[in-house]
């Protein structure tokens, strides 16, 4: 019973993965596309071979900072939360901001801070990892502390706790699933910060730098590599999130039926 | 008898847009102790405003809330509070949601003893064996006979219950009924319960107060005389249907469809 549960649930998943490889590499061989237009999963295992050691060392350089913009997003965007959740004034005044900020196409922002900071590519990165995926975790923090029910304040107030008694053994705790869910979509954007400076700057260094190298050479084999590298630390970097949830928030799963 | 809760000449006002909305006008309230107390009258009157006042959780902008004979001015320990939202804490078995008053107000009990008066309570109100359940894995009277167990754990004077059976179905309420009495028994406080229900009212307090419409006052105070342990067959005796009968007339007088007599005269 249980075997046959882990063998579903690792399975079912590897399946259809080894159904996407094979229709990506029938499509490239139906088509008859040269390497120099697309490359086929086949091309794959031997970019990464010729490359090894530049996919584990850029790999490295990318994860090591998207996680670090993450980690800055989650204490920023933690507070910005609580400060916009438990105020109304500041809520007034930091949405139109924050909205605004979070409309403008992070594409564009990235020549201005490669410019400002130039040469920090490391500082770089991190910063556009950080700009780009606090946004969700600020908004999420600051609903589920504005959204908590007055009677879960009064249990605790008509005793005579202090406010931040009250945060910690209800406001916190409540918003956890919420938080949760927002970091899931910040892990994701944080990938995509990083690797647009990355692109981006001359001289860059991580996956992204890797992708353009393989851009400006054609090497359309190395290209895909990248991408599907970049896929596998998301994936990972997910699911770490997820354990996480399970271990944190896990009482906010149902069982379902 | 002193009175263990006194309001005296509540006058409050919420601060709107639209300038100040009384809500409270000139509120007499006495409860001694161990007298349970039920608050009846129209929507929107204000009653969940009193128990605010009462709990210490707001001050009154006219007019005094006294408590053993010392005076509201904030919150305080002694008090215990259940809503028409059970307001569990999801994350927290029932045990440990019963138990969380005692985190905030200073115990004498040791960890073990509070455990063993949580078992207590909870097997008082039928909930043996669900100590250890989440309060997802509940129904919705169970739910709210878990907020009543934590209401009670740090052995509060005086209990608020601002509608805790509103939102149950009429059988689970009427079960409900029969376990507040059983808990009155062996855990003795002093109750205020606000309620829209009229067979609620004289099955559980010994007095009624009806209150006007907003601005509310006292506008009249029923006593529901007791002859020893009330069953649910006493709801349908010809003097449980006069009570509702001077109740029913004098929330219809409350919601101004009904003149008063010496109005009338």
């Amino acid at each position: 019973m249980m075997a046959q549960k882990y063998l579903r649930a690792i399975g079912v998943p590897l399946i259809a993965v080894v159904v996407f490889l094979l229709f990506w590499e029938w499509l490239v061989w139906v088509n008859g596309w040269p390497k120099f237009k697309m490359a086929a999963p086949s091309d794959l295992l031997p970019a990464y071979e010729r490359h090894w050691n530049l996919f584990v060392s850029m790999g490295w350089q990318t994860l090591w900072r998207t996680v670090l913009g993450l980690v800055l997003a989650v204490i920023f965007g933690t507070l910005l939360g609580m400060i916009m959740g438990f105020s109304r004034i500041m809520r007034d005044a930091l949405y139109p901001l924050l909205v605004g900020f979070n409309a403008i196409p992070k594409a564009t922002v990235v020549p201005i801070v490669a410019l400002m900071f130039v040469g920090q590519h490391d500082f770089n990165t991190v910063l556009l990892a950080f700009m780009i995926s606090f946004f969700p975790i600020a908004v999420s923090v600051s609903i589920g502390l504005s959204t908590l029910e007055p009677e879960y304040r009064d249990i605790l107030r008509s005793l005579g706790a202090s406010q931040a008694t009250i945060f910690w053994k209800i406001a916190l705790p409540k918003t956890l699933p919420e938080f949760f869910g927002a970091l899931k979509v910040a892990v994701t954007l944080a990938f995509i910060g990083t690797n647009l400076m990355e692109i981006v700057s001359p001289h860059g260094r991580g996956l992204g730098a890797l992708f353009d190298s393989g851009r400006t050479n054609s090497d359309f084999p190395l290209m895909f590599a990248v991408l599907i590298a970049l896929a596998f630390l998301g994936i990972v970097l997910y699911y770490i999130v997820v354990a996480l949830e399970k271990i944190f928030a896990g009482w906010a799963e149902r069982s379902p039926g | 008898m002193a009175n263990l809760i006194e309001i005296k000449g509540v006058r409050h006002a919420y601060r709107t847009d639209a300038g100040p909305l009384p809500v409270l006008d000139g509120l007499e309230i006495s409860v001694p102790e161990g007298g349970f107390v039920a608050v009846v009258g129209p929507s929107g009157c204000g009653k969940s405003t009193l128990t605010r006042l009462i709990a210490g959780l707001m001050k009154p902008d006219q007019g005094e809330v006294w408590l053993h004979g010392e005076r509201v001015k904030g919150p305080r320990s002694t008090v215990g509070m259940a809503f028409q939202n059970p307001v569990l804490l999801e994350w927290r078995t029932i045990l440990k949601n019963v138990l969380l008053p005692l985190e905030i107000v200073p115990t004498k009990l040791s960890r073990k003893e509070a455990e063993d008066r949580a078992r207590f309570l909870l097997s008082l109100v039928g909930l043996e064996g669900f100590e250890d359940k989440r309060p997802s894995e509940l129904s919705g009277g169970m739910r709210q006979r878990a907020s009543l167990c934590r209401a009670l754990i740090h052995q509060p004077d005086v209990l608020i219950l601002d509608e805790p059976f509103g939102a149950l179905d009429a059988f689970t309420r009427e079960d409900l009924w029969q376990t507040m009495h059983k808990v009155k028994e062996r855990e003795p406080f002093t109750g205020v319960l606000i309620t829209h229900d009229l067979r609620e009212s004289i099955f559980l307090a010994d007095q009624v107060v009806v209150l006007s419409g907003r601005p509310a006052r006292t506008q009249y105070v029923l006593d529901v005389p007791s002859t020893g342990p009330r069953t649910l067959d006493d709801l349908y005796t010809p003097a449980a249907a006069e009570q509702l009968n001077i109740l029913r007339h004098q929330i219809q007088i409350a919601q101004g469809r009904a003149q008063s007599e010496d109005t009338a005269a």
